[in-house]
């Protein structure tokens, strides 16, 4: 059973990432938790994004295009990545979730994948 | 909180285990006894303010909810109106009427809650619903499961002891010591609760370690004689004594060889000590025991400021033959490194299948400490870039991360 697991966070766990006291720890962590996740036969796939400001959201509703800078939805934690993984069971999945290091900062979200679509009639 | 409020909620808690046990046993049902002491809780919220909190408030509450089942037993539901009839008969007698004393049928629920015939993951989360009346939500949390599965869980297993009809009772002589290990093991585990590594946990999230100890003291005291619930005991207990120390003033994680003793618990270590000696004298060891035991030998350094590192090896040796856990294989190479040194410890730590230790932290974070210790650095650094990925807690994270840069 595939999941994904949402890695949420904080404004200040993304700046983390190129602040020179604080990124040796922050990559070192998302390092090994990727490392983890692939020696134990688990992970599918998955990415880091880009922060926030880099985003931009596209509407069309009812004929109307919108093209919007940053992101869909203005929150305190912030879609930071996210890890595809193969395990049995929701248990396990959350077992692995609360290792992600944004379970101890921000947060992280588990989500089963849907089955494929039905066939067309 | 208003007085009736207060009272109820002590009722609640001080209680809570006693009647269910009391309504379950006779009842035989402890979904439907569960739903009718919770009635009997929240007609107790409603109706004391008004009358006041009854001279006798356990009384009160089994008699509202023996109402309630007596009621659920005539009709297949309460309708709003008997309801309302109902809380008016209690207003008016439910706390004048004559009680004998209340018989303690705990044990005997303890023993259903960890019957063999109920799967073993399920064990523990019943035990706190039903003797602490602890809510789904907050044993899910302890369990690392999600809340609505947990509740699933809970009410699959509840309609199960009903249909199997699992007997309220304490087990016969000759199958008590089997069966008090799988009520001990279901106290220990929330204890632990989902720590992999109690010693390491995060001494902020306490996890249910309270709830466990009570449950512990309450086995201890239903069940004087049993040598193996004073050692769980005393093993809870020890552990729990240097829970202030595990993280130093800065928050940073403190690993138990370099944990400041002035800040263990001296009185919860006399009390282990005693539970254990007492527990040693009907000559009848086992797990819990050898357990508590590594623990008092680990306390010894608060006395004398030295570790005996053959003797807790030994130990586990001994331990190991009982309760071969991977917990217990990664504790007896990390106590034989102390002893003999870091390559007694990995060879005994190369012993262990490494299907075993896929996501097993402790055996990684052992792994890297042990491989720095013999300059084998590149390996060293591999390894405890596992135990960073598998850790949980920020501060350990840290700390392995500081360990792995000086490598």
């Amino acid at each position: 059973m595939q999941y994904t697991i949402l890695v949420y966070e904080t404004p200040a766990e993304l700046t983390a990432r190129a602040d020179p006291k604080r990124k040796d720890a922050y990559w070192g962590a998302y390092r090994a938790y990727t490392t983890a996740l692939r020696e134990a036969g688990v992970m599918v796939g998955g990415a880091g994004l880009e922060p926030p400001r880099t985003a931009t959201t596209v509407r069309q509703h009812d004929g109307k295009r919108r093209v919007q800078d940053g992101p869909f939805a203005e929150t305190k934690e912030q879609l930071g990545g996210y890890y595809v993984i193969d395990v049995p069971s929701l248990d396990k999945a959350l077992e692995w979730a609360a290792r992600c290091p944004s379970a101890s900062t921000g947060a992280a979200e588990v989500r089963p994948h849907m089955p494929p679509p039905p066939p067309p009639a | 909180m208003s007085d009736a409020a207060a009272a109820a909620e002590l009722a609640a808690r001080g209680s809570y285990g006693r009647l269910l046990a009391y309504l379950a046993a006779r009842w035989r049902d402890l979904a439907r006894a569960e739903d009718a002491l919770g009635d009997a809780l929240l007609a107790a919220l409603e109706t004391w303010p008004r009358t006041g909190v009854p001279a006798n408030p356990e009384a009160w509450l089994l008699t509202a909810a023996r109402r309630r089942l007596v009621d659920g037993a005539r009709h297949a539901s309460v309708t709003a109106a008997a309801e309302a009839d109902l809380t008016l008969m209690l207003d008016e007698r439910g706390d004048r009427a004559p009680h004998p004393a209340l018989p303690d049928e705990r044990l005997a629920l303890l023993f259903v809650c960890a019957h063999p015939a109920i799967d073993e993951t399920a064990r523990t989360p019943l035990m706190l619903q039903t003797v602490l009346g602890l809510d789904a939500v907050r044993i899910a949390s302890a369990f690392l499961v999600a809340p609505a599965t947990m509740s699933q869980r809970l009410v699959r297993v509840k309609a199960k002891i009903r249909d199997a009809g699992i007997r309220f009772e304490v087990p016969e002589p000759r199958d008590l010591a089997a069966r008090l290990d799988s009520v001990l093991e279901a106290i220990y585990a929330a204890f632990g609760s989902g720590w992999e590594d109690v010693a390491g946990a995060d001494p902020r999230r306490r996890g249910l370690a309270e709830e466990a100890i009570w449950l512990g003291r309450l086995v201890v005291r239903l069940l004087p004689d049993a040598p193996e619930a004073r050692g769980l005991l005393a093993l809870m207990l020890h552990c729990e004594a240097r829970r202030p120390a595990r993280r130093d003033a800065a928050g940073a994680y403190v690993p138990l060889t370099e944990q400041d003793v002035t800040r263990w618990s001296l009185p919860l270590i006399a009390e282990a000590e005693t539970l254990l000696s007492a527990a040693a004298r009907a000559n009848a060891p086992g797990r819990f025991q050898l357990e508590a035991a590594i623990q008092s030998a680990h306390a010894q350094r608060a006395l004398n400021g030295k570790t005996d590192w053959e003797a807790i090896a030994l130990l586990y040796a001994g331990l190991l033959r009982c309760a071969p856990t991977i917990g217990a294989r990664v504790a007896y190479a990390a106590a034989l490194a102390e002893a003999r040194g870091a390559d007694a410890g990995l060879a005994a730590l190369d012993t262990i299948p490494a299907d075993a230790v896929a996501a097993y932290q402790p055996y990684w974070a052992l792994g890297g400490h042990l491989l720095k210790v013999l300059g084998r650095n590149a390996q060293a650094r591999e390894a405890y870039d596992r135990a960073i990925g598998l850790s949980e807690d920020a501060a350990v994270r840290e700390f392995l991360l500081a360990r792995s840069a000086g490598a």
